[in-house]
């Protein structure tokens, strides 16, 4: 007797187009010798197969236990039919619409090796050629217009497929089957070399030209995959200090790219998981020590720490074989300060003039302005600190699944997020939220979203803080709106990463968020989950003398942290005499010195008490300048010795029924230190060993308290490694469960995830925070 | 205290006392035959037009302050307020709380340069009143004044008239008030001198009516509480326009500067008393910043930017190094941002 015959429907769910996912189940479907259909739909890909029952089994067995590299698939409903449709053979359909979408867009993926094989190959055709993709890698989310991923809804839709690049799309047993972006240089896009005002030399080889300009010394704009970068060589000073003097950017550190990870090793400390993610698909820049090295001081002045990524794209791995290519090369954000990156060749020529001494351009639009995504390696692994480029549009999975919701963010750094069901779709890396064309990036980049996921938000959530543009957005959108307090969205978005359902005490380290009392907070512990929090700890209030100029002038802080001691007008000089006179009295009159608990000023003000940074000219730089200082002293010292070491022990005291560290006593340990005539650095170090010591002292008064035994650590100052890695040394060595923001950033770029699952929460659950219950 | 040179309750009671404080102060200053007559209400001759309206209580802390004091305010402010709808102002009224044991010095310093404000503007006060309340039942002194203006038939001057390529005019420098206050009040010392600039406009926008072509004025707001940033989103929203500035263009005293970065101040939010905004059809703004710059008031005025087509109620500032930040109104203090 024959053995029976089957029909069976699977619909594939999760990132499973342009991830090479069809010709691999065509493959499949050869091997176990199945008849069928495959469909991409905005619903996910549906394949319907026949044949033996042993024969489709293995078939399915195979696609849910090792998928193509790519794809990442989240569920994979199976249904059988009775009647049979006797497919002759094992076809890939034409992709259609259907309404309702459960499709994802895949991120961009780094050049395969096979492809790198190939532009290196003279005897390929597409050898040199700068835009060589295939199912395995390529651009995806940046060249994206419409849903399904089809050519068709691409920026690939401009570049008919030439002959023998069409055979390769269709054919189902090539690397190229439906590699949407498919192109050879007969019929792909080009490159094209322009100068300063953007007219277009002739040139036999833009790239040679490229390299010869950077050779030179000149500044150059190039077009990438998400945006333009500006390059420069990293190794000429000069050519450096001139790139910081034309976009205006005195001090902020500027990322590098090299060729290799044996380069990276010229100038980097690194270890085999840090050479496994700058080789990684996503290649993100990973922020790693530096040695003392051959590349121009002013790419990171003041900090011992450099971003470095390596080529990801074919026209990068290409500039770098030019003979006159320099080794390593700066390639920062080419925008004017402040706004996003230019993603279009004319505005690119216009907003750069001036920057920029020549462009490299190309004709392949960027649909999606998509930022290089930064990371480092943490004791969890991968710490993302700003989520762009590799890894968005990927979707974290909820515990739980609510109408959709638009969660809007911060002020800076801004990200939103979008649910569908129980995915949470956080954005790329929007930027600060003050200008019109960061704001215009948030606003299409909401439109965008809501397009490829086919959702339209039922209720929407923002930051308790008024006068943030993302709070006026929401607001506009005439949904039910939260608003969800800052620190609280910091713990959640780390609790909707890991899934973690129990209350956690979490320790949330941060600039300024507004506070449910009206004040600015930034270093509480909260008792919180995903629904509601409870302030169970803090900082001593500080005043914030003029209020913003506080963050962009760290010696405001300084003087802060006197005046918080209660002496007399203090010795020590800050700034000019008649300026810090005023804010002195600002601060005894309480005039525009709001109230902040935040952590990041705290720092802030001991930076400026030793001299390290007095005014900062990006976010976080005193804090960072700080830490670079400790990293130094500490050398090659282990960090769990030097705390078990340090004797130091906090000081609290209850109050409002929380209970507050008394930072002052630091502060004043500290002056002590300074009178003593001991160095900036050991006093950095020993202040970041007194501070962890003194939260984990809290942490574990308040575990006690509450019995909670989860921690988790969070906010934009646990992007300072000493903090965070010496937390986990003392709370995990005590048997404290401890998380902390990986694939989503701990700073601002992380909060639209946690003000998602809170919003999303309250929404369904009608439960809402204590301080929204009371009017006004 | 002698109580001789204080405000008493009797000061308040209608009697005797009552009449010498009107004789000894009020009349002594502000003499003119309506006010004179002491009768119930001022009577005035009807105006060809339509009639504006407006009324405004002062209270500001402290009373006396470089450039003016609440006095001033009190004439300037409702002058201005007529005049930003395009009235000529008539007359005012006075309305005084006064707090038992206020100076008679103090009085007298007050009415002196009402009684100056409204001469040099030509608005006389007409009508007026004057309560005493106990000690700590209000600061010092409280005044209110409200006054009526002519609106000449074919003036049509408000926000909604505004229209997509207006002009915008600024007629002076911004936050000499709001920044001399906020020193005073919380007794910083600073260099440079600042001073309110406390003024009536009623002449600048009466040369502008009279010298622009009709109907090429259109709208008029004095960028007082909350200042330019405020107003100007007002306007933008009521226009239904998108407004966009040139920080560079608009003018702020080196002090004024000076102070507000050492305050964690922004000049664009602070409270102004003798300037406006003027927005101008595109093909008279020269002219209209020319007789601008001709008045006393207006001599640093200049043109700041434009209405334009875009996001409703949307402002843009665009800054120096081509930046260009969104001024949104604030929702009371400023509140921290930078997290
Ligand atoms: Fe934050
Ligand atoms: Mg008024
Ligand atoms: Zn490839
Ligand atoms: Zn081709």
């Amino acid at each position: 007797m024959p053995e029976p015959v089957l029909r069976m429907e699977i619909i594939a769910l999760g990132t499973v187009q342009g991830v090479g996912f069809r010709p691999f189940v065509y493959r499949l479907a050869r091997k176990w010798n199945v008849t069928g259909t495959i469909l991409n739909t905005d619903q996910g890909v549906v394949i319907e197969v026949e044949g033996k029952e042993p024969s489709v089994q293995s078939f399915i067995n195979t696609l849910s236990m090792s998928p193509p590299p790519l794809a990442r698939i989240t569920s994979l409903h199976q249904h059988q039919h009775h009647s049979l449709k006797g497919f002759k053979e094992f076809s890939i359909l034409k992709s259609m619409s259907l309404h309702k979408s459960q499709a994802l867009i895949p991120a961009d993926v780094a050049l395969c090796k096979d492809c790198l094989d190939d532009i290196l190959d003279p005897h390929n055709r597409r050898f040199s050629y700068p835009f060589t993709n295939c199912t395995n890698c390529g651009p995806r989310f940046t060249i994206v217009e419409t849903i399904p991923y089809d050519r068709l809804g691409t920026s690939m839709k401009s570049f008919p497929l030439c002959s023998q690049c069409r055979m390769e799309y269709e054919d189902p047993g090539n690397r190229r089957f439906h590699a949407q972006p498919n192109a050879c240089a007969e019929c792909g896009p080009q490159l094209s070399y322009h100068d300063a005002d953007g007219k277009k030399l002739k040139a036999f080889s833009p790239l040679e030209e490229v390299a010869r300009s950077l050779k030179q010394g000149q500044i150059v704009a190039m077009r990438g995959l998400g945006g333009f970068h500006l390059v420069v060589d990293a190794g000429s000073e000069e050519a450096v200090t001139r790139l910081r003097k034309r976009k205006g950017r005195k001090s902020k550190p500027l990322a590098v790219m090299t060729a290799s990870v044996d380069e990276v090793n010229r100038f980097c400390i690194l270890d085999n998981t840090a050479a496994e993610l700058l080789q990684g698909v996503e290649r993100p820049i990973v922020l790693l020590p530096r040695k003392e090295s051959c590349l121009a001081e002013a790419v990171t002045p003041g900090i011992a720490e450099i971003g470095v990524m390596l080529p990801y794209t074919p026209l990068h791995q290409l500039l770098f074989l030019q003979p006159d290519c320099p080794r390593t090369l700066v390639m920062t954000s080419g925008n004017r300060s402040g706004a996003p990156i230019f993603t279009a060749n004319k505005a690119a020529v216009e907003g750069l003039c001036g920057i920029a001494d020549c462009f490299l351009l190309h004709n392949r639009e960027i649909m999606t302005r998509v930022d290089d995504s930064v990371a480092r390696i943490s004791r969890r692994g991968v710490q993302l600190l700003r989520r762009a480029r590799g890894y968005v549009p990927a979707a974290t999975v909820l515990q739980q699944e609510f109408p959709s919701i638009l969660a809007c963010g911060g002020g800076l750094k801004s990200t939103f997020c979008l649910t569908r069901g129980s995915e949470a779709f956080l954005s790329q890396h929007i930027g600060d939220l003050f200008n019109l064309e960061s704001l215009d990036f948030y606003r299409e980049s909401i439109y965008h979203f809501k397009r490829l996921l086919q959702v339209e938000p039922e209720a929407v959530v923002c930051d308790l803080h008024p006068d943030y543009l993302s709070s006026h957005y929401a607001k506009e959108l005439n949904l039910p709106l939260y608003k969800i307090q800052h620190h609280h969205a910091h713990a959640a978005a780390v609790l909707a990463e890991h899934g973690i359902e129990e209350k956690v005490l979490a320790l949330v380290l941060d600039g300024t968020g507004l506070g449910d009392d009206n004040s600015s907070w930034g270093g509480e512990v909260l008792l919180a989950d995903c629904l509601d929090y409870e302030r169970v700890g803090s900082l001593t209030p500080m005043l914030l003398p003029g209020g913003d100029a506080a963050a962009e002038e760290p010696w405001r802080m300084g003087l802060s942290l006197l005046f918080n001691l209660g002496q007399n007008e203090p010795e020590i000089q800050f700034a000019e005499k008649q300026k810090q006179r005023a804010l002195w009295q600002m601060m005894e009159q309480g005039f525009n010195c709001p109230v902040t608990t935040s952590c990041g000023r705290f720092f802030d003000g001991i930076a400026a008490l030793l001299g390290v940074c007095l005014l900062a000219d990006y976010e976080g730089q005193a804090a960072m300048e700080l830490e670079s200082l400790a990293w130094r002293e500490k050398g090659g010292q282990d960090l769990g010795g030097l705390l078990e070491n340090c004797s130091w022990k906090e000081a609290t005291v209850c109050s409002d029924n929380r209970l507050i560290l008394q930072q002052d006593i630091l502060v004043q340990k500290v002056l002590n230190q300074l009178t003593d005539g001991r160095a900036a650095a050991t006093i950095a170090l020993d202040f970041h060993l007194c501070l962890i010591r003194s939260f984990f002292d809290l942490l574990c008064k308040l575990a006690e308290k509450t019995g909670v035994s989860h921690i988790v650590l969070t906010g934009g100052c646990m992007q300072n490694t000493l903090l965070l890695e010496g937390l986990f040394i003392l709370l995990e060595q005590n048997n404290f469960i401890v998380h902390t923001g990986q694939q989503i950033p701990v700073n601002d770029g992380g909060i639209a995830l946690g003000q998602a699952i809170i919003g999303g929460l309250r929404h369904v659950s009608g439960c809402t925070h204590e301080s929204n219950r009371n009017p006004g | 205290m002698n109580p001789g040179n204080t405000i008493l309750l009797d000061h308040g009671s209608g009697g005797i006392a009552s009449q010498e404080l009107i004789s000894q102060i009020f009349l002594k200053h502000l003499d003119n035959s309506i006010l004179a007559s002491l009768e119930d209400s001022a009577v005035m001759e009807n105006h060809p037009g339509k009639i504006a309206f407006s009324t405004d209580s002062y209270v500001v802390d402290p009373i006396f302050f470089p450039g003016g004091n609440i006095g001033t305010l009190a004439v300037h402010g409702t002058i201005n307020d007529l005049t930003m709808r395009g009235a000529r102002p008539l007359c005012l009224s006075l309305g005084l709380i006064l707090e038992e044991g206020f100076k008679l010095d103090d009085l007298e310093r007050v009415i002196v340069s009402i009684a100056e404000c409204a001469k040099s503007a030509d608005v006389p006060i007409v009508t007026g009143d004057t309560k005493v309340v106990p000690r700590g039942k209000c600061d010092k002194i409280f005044i209110n004044t409200s006054g009526i203006g002519i609106v000449e038939d074919g003036v049509n001057v408000s926000s909604t008239m505004a229209q997509e390529g207006d002009l915008i005019l600024l007629s002076g420098s911004m936050g000499d008030h709001g920044i001399t206050i906020m020193t005073r009040r919380a007794g910083i010392s600073l260099d440079g001198n600042l001073a309110s600039d406390s003024a009536a406009l009623n002449e600048l926008v009466a040369l502008l009516l009279d010298k622009l072509p009709s109907g090429s004025l259109h709208t008029l707001r004095d960028p007082t509480r909350g200042g330019v940033a405020t107003s100007l989103n007002e306007i933008a929203a009521a226009a239904g326009l998108a407004v966009e500035i040139d920080d560079q263009a608009i003018p702020v005293k080196p002090e004024v500067r000076a102070a507000c970065e050492i305050m964690g101040l922004d000049p664009l939010y602070l409270a102004n008393e003798g300037k406006c905004l003027a927005l101008v059809a595109p093909e008279q703004a020269a002219k209209a910043l020319q007789l601008m710059r001709s008045t006393a008031v207006g001599t640093d005025a200049a043109i700041i930017g434009s209405l334009k087509a875009g996001k409703a109620g949307q402002v843009v500032l665009r800054t120096a190094i081509g930046g260009s930040r969104i001024i949104t109104p604030l929702h009371g203090e400023p509140l921290p941002r930078i997290c």
